[in-house]
């Protein structure tokens, strides 16, 4: 090899003692601030020994707890969902005016801290909100109340089927519902047929995403909830609960765990979809 | 049947579409249905789950008039808040773009043992639920913890300290970094780094003056997105945080405290401040990162 091209090969790799601290770095990031949260967790769930693992997790309010939090992402993520393949139907198929401006609203709760999410309800449905008084006239409760969790939890986990969907089906384009429609099926028979199987693993995607964050949403149901053990605690909120208890610090990483789980199973989920179906997932990812 | 398959953009013929039984023609714009219902059912949606109520927001912070805010604004406990978790953010930002950049630039470039699995391991803090990062973030950097004792050995405190507000922040920034950057330097034409080595170029120059430009903006949208994360979180760093009163307290926690003082004035008036802020700081970047692409 002669001089030149051999400078000419090291202007294309880095050398080997930049690329060795390279990897070396990652690997110490990835496995030191990252790996040993999720491992913290578990070991002090285990503190107690599997037998007060398990105590830990059958406490009623803790079980309530755990209903709660299915419940909410049950109502949450289905209803989210159809939102999503709504909107993304109406951006992704059609051309009107002020598409762009409403693709940029879907993305606002993002944006928003979940605290205030919280707080935007306490604005509307508080005591001294808007409709406060009409509420309290008919004796309907929503914040600090069960209706008031579903709603922090609705909107901030608003976006995440939409996002996954618009890019896909942008890309997708109209021709093959429109072939379709020539060989005269109809709307519904069209949307069934040819436009879920095209965007099923994207669909899915999102709605793993949306679950995620739905059982995980601490800050704006912390606002919303009432706080009252057995009744208006989430997971998230129950895991606060135990932590600040004194003597309940492993139990609190007990269902902590459980979350930690569910986080785990979402990673495992969410990158099988990337390496077996990335083509048919979104054309840009992380925008 | 006379169709014709027409391109996105259809106008409407009556002759080609069949016509409603009251005569007239169906109006749509393109040949696929569905469009009046979904985008109704879209805006009405969101309308009342997120343009509503933050609507209700803003003009409950209008109602307070000027003075009003700046009476709730201008106390030293709201002004620390807001420059905590502000300040803490955009540290946060910065430490992340540089370890975003040098985690995404090791994946996509290089090869090693363990990559695929290591490579899922980057979402954990985008799929973790933040109580849970909360708590397991404040064991291990606490004074008794696998990580804080060593570095209390060094002089070094983290835990309940502002440090480790930010070191909570870059936890849960780093995949929208890594995320955002790494399609992009995947799509990196190696062409252009050739071209430029045989011009007699070194590799730093050619990362710096030929790579670096094609990624900033992505960089910039990875950078947008975690310092939107980081000013609004709350799970991830109310348990490290020291949530002492103008040292350690975030603002999002200025906010629940309002609230449960039942001070909807300085909530409101703390909420609204954030967002705003937040949409200024977002917007300069969407315009930098304009810019950065008509010029790079």
């Amino acid at each position: 090899m002669t001089t030149a091209m051999r400078r000419q090969r090291n202007a294309l790799v880095e050398p080997a003692l930049v690329r060795w601290l390279l990897i070396g770095a990652t690997l110490l990031l990835l496995g030191v601030f990252l790996l040993l949260p999720l491992i913290v967790v578990f070991t002090q769930a285990l503190k107690a020994g599997i037998g007060g693992y398990l105590a830990a997790l059958g406490d009623s309010d803790t079980l309530a707890s755990i209903r709660l939090t299915l419940l909410t992402a049950a109502i949450a993520v289905p209803l989210n969902t159809l939102f999503g393949v709504a909107a993304a139907w109406a951006i992704a198929k059609f051309e009107f005016r002020g598409k762009s401006l409403l693709t940029t609203l879907i993305d606002l709760p993002f944006s928003v801290s979940p605290v205030i999410a919280g707080l935007v309800f306490v604005l509307l449905f508080g005591q001294r909100g808007w409709f406060g008084d009409w509420l309290s006239a008919h004796d309907i409760r929503i914040i600090f109340a069960v209706p008031g969790i579903v709603l922090a939890t609705l909107f901030v986990t608003f976006p995440f089927v939409a996002r996954e969907l618009i890019p896909l089906m942008q890309a997708q384009g109209t021709e093959e519902e429109q072939a379709a429609l020539t060989l005269g099926a109809s709307g519904w028979r069209m949307f069934w047929h040819v436009t879920v199987p095209n965007i099923r693993w994207g669909l899915l995607y999102g709605v793993l995403l949306c679950n995620a964050r739905a059982m995980g949403e601490f800050g704006a149901v912390s606002v919303l909830s009432g706080h009252i053990r057995g009744l208006t605690n989430t997971m998230p909120l129950q895991v606060e609960i135990l932590y600040n208890d004194p003597g309940q610090y492993s139990a609190a990483f007990a269902v902590a765990s459980l979350l930690a789980l569910l986080g785990f199973v979402t990673l495992a989920l969410k990158n099988f979809l990337e390496w077996r179906h990335g083509d048919e997932l979104a054309a840009v990812r992380g925008s | 049947m006379n169709t014709v398959i027409l391109p996105r953009q259809a106008t409407v013929d009556s002759a080609t579409h069949p016509q409603r039984p009251d005569g007239r023609a169906r109006r749509s714009r393109s040949a696929l249905p569905g469009f009046g219902l979904t985008l109704g059912f879209s805006l009405t949606y969101l309308s009342l789950l997120v343009l509503i109520p933050l609507a209700a927001l803003f003009l409950h912070a209008a109602g307070l008039g000027a003075a009003g805010i700046v009476r709730e604004l201008n106390q030293a406990r709201v002004l620390h808040a807001l420059g905590l978790s502000f300040g803490g953010a955009l540290a946060a930002t910065a430490i992340n773009t540089v370890l975003g950049s040098l985690v995404a630039w090791t994946f996509v470039r290089y090869d090693f043992a363990g990559k695929r699995l290591l490579h899922a391991l980057i979402d954990l803090p985008f799929a973790l639920p933040t109580a849970v990062a909360g708590i397991a973030l404040t064991t291990l950097y606490a004074e008794t913890g696998w990580l804080g004792a060593p570095l209390a050995q060094l002089g070094i405190k983290v835990a309940y300290t502002p440090i480790g507000i930010v070191l909570a922040m870059v936890f849960i920034g780093l995949p929208f970094v890594v995320r955002t950057l790494e399609p992009v330097l995947e799509d990196a034409e190696k062409q252009l780094e050739e071209v430029a080595a045989t011009l007699g170029a070194s590799r730093l120059q050619t990362v710096a003056h030929i790579i670096l430009p094609t990624v900033l903006p992505a960089l910039m949208t990875g950078a947008a997105l975690a310092f939107a994360r980081a000013v609004g979180e709350y799970g991830s760093v109310i348990f490290i945080a020291g949530n002492l009163q103008n040292v350690s307290e975030i603002a999002p926690l200025l906010i629940m405290i309002r609230l449960d003082e039942f001070n909807y004035a300085g909530a409101t008036a703390l909420a609204a401040a954030m967002l705003v802020m937040s949409f200024a700081i977002l917007l300069v970047i969407n315009l930098l990162q304009a810019w950065s692409r008509r010029h790079g």
